[in-house]
Formats: C-alpha cells, sequence, structure tokens
C-alpha cells in the first residue's frame, strides 16, 4: 500500500507580488500521517487552503489517487473525499451537536440521509468522545467538544484524506493528551492524514513524515526526528545563533 | 410521520377550508382584506424559504410580482387565466435563475442593492417601451370576480406551504441551513453552495410571479409605477421578519396583524402609512429579532420550564 493518496507537484500560490506557497512536492501515502510544520507565516494553512479548494492554486498540480483536483471547487473536492478541520473552529450555530455532525455526512465524499445519516453521527459522536451529547447546543460545548464536533463531522464523509489545521492548538496540557490519543486512534484505523501542527509532542508522536515549509518554501522532509534535527529547520525556528 | 406533524397537517387543512370558505360568509369588505392576506401570506412565506435560512435579503420581490402581473396584462386575452399563471411562474424562475447566477456568488449587501435595482431596471425598460409605442398602461379586464382571485390565492399559498414543508425535510432544505450558518463550511462539506441558492431563489421568484398573475384582473388597469412599485418589497420583508422567518408558519403570523393594521391606518391616515411601516421596523429590529414565532416559542419554553420547576 505505498501508492500516493495525495501528490502536490510544483504548487504555487501568489497573492500579488507574495508567494506565499513556493513550488511545494510532497506525497502523502495511504494510511500516513504527514505533519506540515513550519513556523508562523510559512505557508502552511494556505498549502491546506489549495488542497481543500478554499483557493485556487496559481500553477502545480495537485492529485487525489491520480486524479487532479487542483483549482476545483472545494464542494467538488469534498466530495472526491478531502475533508477539513479549521485553524479557528467553524461550527453551525443554529444547530445541535448531532446536526453539525450530520451537515458532514450527507453530501460530501459518502453520502447519507435519514436514519443511515443519523446512526452514523451516533456512532461518530461516541468515536470522537462526545456520547450522549448529540442534543446539546453549540454554544453550550467546552472548547475541547466543539473540536471533536468539527473533527466528527470532518470524519463523516469517511475521507480518503483528512487535513487538520492545527486542531490540537489552544487545548490545555490534559486536554492535549486526549487530544493526541485521538487522533492516534484514528491512525490505527488506517486513516490519511496531513496536520498542520506547532505542538511539538503532538508531531514526534503522531507524524510518520514530516515536510517543514519557511516563507513559502519546503527546506526539510523526513520522519520527525531527522527533521528536528535538521540544522536548517531548528534555524528557521529559532533563527541564527548569532542573530 | 410523527404526532405533531399530523396536528399541524390537520391543523393546516381546516385552516385552509375557513379561509377557502371566507367568499361564502364574508363581506366585500372582508373579502378584498382576505385578498390583501392571502397575497401577503404567499409572498412572505415564500420569500422567506429562501431568505430565512440564507439570511440574504432580497428587495426583489416587486420584480417578479410585476413580471407576473404583466404577463396576464399582455396575453389574458388570448390564453386562459390558468396557463398565465403557469407562464409566469415559468418566467418568474427563469428571471430568479438569471439573477441568481448573476449575484448569489456576491456577499450579501451586494444582492440587496442589486434585487432593489432589478425591479426598478424592469419597471424603467416597460416605462421606456411604452414611451416608444406611445401606450400608457394596459387594461385587464376579465370576468373574474374578487371571490375567483381570492380562492386561487389561497390555492397558490396552500401549495407554497406544501413545498416549503417538502423543502424542509429535503437534502435541499438542510443544505440551504448550513449555507445559512456557515458558508465556508456549507461547500468544504460538499455542497455545491451556489446551485442551492439559484434553486430556492427561483422557487421564490416563481411563487411571486405567479402572485403577479393572479392579481393583475383585481387591478383592472396596470401601468409600471403599480406593479414594481418598490414598497411591495420592503412590505413584504417586513412582515415575513415580524412574524419569524426560522418556522415556515412565522411570517403569516406577521402577515394577518400588519395587514389589518395597515388596512386601518391607511383607511383613516393615509399619510402615515410609511412611518407606521418604519415605526414597526425598528421594533423588529430592536425587541423581536426573531418575530412573533421566536416570541411564542420563547413564551412556551419559559411555561415548560415553569411546569417542569414546579
Amino acid at each position: 500500500m505505498n501508492q500516493a493518496v495525495l501528490s502536490l507537484r510544483g504548487v504555487t500560490k501568489r497573492f500579488g507580488g507574495l508567494v506565499a506557497v513556493n513550488a511545494i512536492d510532497f506525497d502523502v501515502r495511504q494510511g500516513q500521517v504527514l505533519g506540515l510544520i513550519g513556523p508562523n507565516g510559512s505557508g502552511k494553512s494556505t498549502t491546506l487552503n489549495l488542497i481543500s479548494g478554499a483557493l485556487a492554486p496559481t500553477s502545480g498540480e495537485i492529485g487525489l489517487r491520480g486524479v487532479s483536483i487542483g483549482g476545483l471547487r472545494a464542494d467538488k473536492i469534498a466530495k472526491r473525499g478531502v475533508s477539513r478541520t479549521f485553524q479557528l473552529v467553524r461550527l453551525l450555530p443554529g444547530m445541535n451537536v448531532e446536526q453539525n455532525i450530520i451537515a458532514g455526512a450527507v453530501f460530501g465524499h459518502r453520502r447519507r440521509w435519514g436514519a443511515a445519516a443519523k446512526a452514523e453521527a451516533a456512532r461518530l459522536a461516541e468515536r470522537v468522545g462526545l456520547a450522549g451529547k448529540g442534543h446539546m447546543a453549540i454554544d453550550q460545548l467546552t472548547y475541547i467538544d466543539s473540536k471533536r464536533v468539527e473533527l466528527a463531522r470532518a470524519l463523516a464523509p469517511d475521507p480518503k484524506v483528512l487535513l487538520l489545521d492545527e486542531w490540537l492548538a489552544g487545548l490545555n496540557p490534559t486536554e492535549l493528551q486526549v487530544g493526541i490519543e485521538l487522533i492516534q486512534s484514528l491512525r490505527e484505523e488506517g486513516r490519511t492524514i496531513i496536520l498542520v501542527e506547532h505542538v511539538m509532542d503532538a508531531i514526534r508522536s503522531l507524524c510518520d513524515y514530516c515536510v517543514v515549509m519557511s516563507s513559502g518554501t519546503k527546506i526539510a522532509e523526513g520522519t520527525p526526528a531527522e527533521v528536528l534535527s535538521d540544522p536548517e529547520v531548528v534555524r528557521a525556528y529559532l533563527g541564527d545563533e548569532d542573530a | 410521520m410523527s404526532s405533531t406533524e399530523i396536528q399541524g397537517f390537520v391543523f393546516a387543512a381546516l385552516a385552509l377550508l375557513v379561509a377557502g370558505a371566507l367568499p361564502y360568509f364574508g363581506s366585500d369588505y372582508v373579502l378584498s382584506l382576505g385578498i390583501s392576506i392571502a397575497m401577503f401570506t404567499v409572498l412572505a412565506t415564500s420569500w422567506a424559504l429562501f431568505s430565512g435560512p440564507t439570511h440574504y435579503i432580497s428587495l426583489a420581490t416587486a420584480a417578479f410580482f410585476g413580471l407576473g402581473t404583466y404577463t396576464t396584462g399582455l396575453g389574458f386575452e388570448s390564453l386562459p387565466i390558468w396557463s398565465l399563471i403557469i407562464l409566469a411562474g415559468v418566467l418568474g424562475a427563469v428571471l430568479a435563475a438569471l439573477v441568481g447566477l448573476a449575484t448569489l456568488r456576491l456577499s450579501g449587501v451586494y444582492f440587496v442593492i442589486f434585487t432593489l435595482g432589478l425591479a426598478e431596471l424592469i419597471r424603467q425598460v416597460i416605462t421606456w417601451g411604452q414611451n416608444m409605442t406611445g401606450q400608457k398602461g394596459l387594461y385587464v379586464l376579465t370576468d373574474l370576480t374578487e371571490a375567483h382571485l381570492y380562492q386561487m390565492l389561497v390555492a397558490l399559498a396552500a401549495l407554497v406551504f406544501l413545498v416549503g414543508w417538502l423543502i424542509g425535510r429535503s437534502r435541499l432544505g438542510f443544505a440551504l441551513r448550513i449555507i445559512g450558518d456557515d458558508e465556508t463550511v456549507a461547500a468544504h462539506s460538499g455542497i455545491n453552495t451556489a446551485q442551492a441558492k439559484v434553486l430556492l431563489f427561483m422557487v421564490s421568484g416563481a411563487v411571486a410571479a405567479m402572485t403577479g398573475a393572479i392579481l393583475a384582473p383585481r387591478y383592472i388597469y396596470i401601468e409600471p409605477s403599480l406593479a414594481f412599485t418598490p414598497l411591495l418589497s420592503f412590505q413584504v420583508v417586513i412582515m415575513a421578519l415580524l412574524g419569524g422567518v426560522h418556522r415556515l408558519w412565522g411570517p403569516i403570523v406577521g402577515v394577518i396583524p400588519f395587514t389589518l393594521i395597515l388596512e386601518t391606518i391607511s383607511a383613516n391616515f393615509p399619510n402615515q402609512v410609511t412611518l407606521f411601516i418604519g415605526i414597526v421596523f425598528l421594533v423588529i429590529v430592536y425587541f423581536i429579532p426573531r418575530g412573533f414565532a421566536g416570541l411564542i416559542e420563547t413564551v412556551r419554553n419559559w411555561s415548560a420550564w415553569r411546569e417542569a420547576r414546579s
């Protein structure tokens, strides 16, 4: 199972004169958890937005199982099997927890409706640790629970690739452990995941492979241990020793 | 079907029977009031089908309504009224699709202004056409009585409620609610947001055009400033908001009191009508943002909560 599920080739995004993402290449294989890391403003979130269709790439190719998806509308990319969470949690405030999860199950890659969608939402609520909270309103949720709802919604269409944009950010130390275990369990399930993450513990324990970005360019890739000891990566994060 | 749905159906059927029988027991004055209420019920409910979930405020009601009146006005001599109503519905849907494709990609404010401008644009085009041909307006002389028109409107209202109920249960209705809550989430969940919005806008536009087609004979003489009056668009928005747009039955709760009071005011203080509409709008914004329907639900929840405590 070494076939690439998602591959990026020379993907570039320009905003006017600013090159936010500069000729990025990488592959994500089936069942792999890929960490996309780098300092703030290095283009990680923009890369996720290009994959999910929130933005269209200026040039380059994005392939999902060999089929080009670069530049398609977000809803078409979702239908082909790319799901995501957002850096700032986005839930549907007018709906309860159950309906928020169902929202992901009806129109995406795998579509269900009625009783089947309800059953799937209940299964996923339990899966992410929201059992019995289906009827709660969104504004009653704790922070980690709101993140769980978003995760369940992203899992509901049974995506081929799951994009998590700083899903662990903002959790307290106890919640962080719970969160890491949750993503670990998704990995054991065989999910293919791209994580944009700052939390180093999470990167070490979760990622099979890391791509490091700085100022829109890929500066390193390899296992977490390799990239985190790479001098150029250290420099990108901490600056020059004598700076 | 759940028991509350069955209750709702029985209630709706009874209300429809009573409303439909109005011409047999009401006076001419009551019937004329009934026409206004039926007309605004249809317009406000169909307006809310689209604007309720999406929060896109459309001021194009007058454009569709005027299109419908002119369909009847130009065609009543050669075609039967029922076919003109259907034709108006089709034309309304086509116009809505064109407007929707052009504007629904835009964010809220631009959409509002465009829809307001649309009614004006069509009005000006028709006025220009009339000036060119030397015509002033159109006489719509039919043998349809007020009772006929009223019953057609009630039937259309029943249809609107049925369609609204079906949409509310469908994937399309669910998609619209997601779009209204967060359009980005909707797109990333696999919803073709532009298509969903255009479809609902077409339903809304078709119904408004059909209403215009039914009502044209009532005016006897139609001209652009009457058929495309922007006041109509504003009245529909205000009545729908007053009733509450988050429930299918919401707008009608606003239409009935608003029409009755408006009727009283325009009979006794004809110069204060706009003032009244303005005051109602302020009241909605400041005191009842969820309309009467929201108010009723709050009271209901509150009494349920009190019962649970005692």
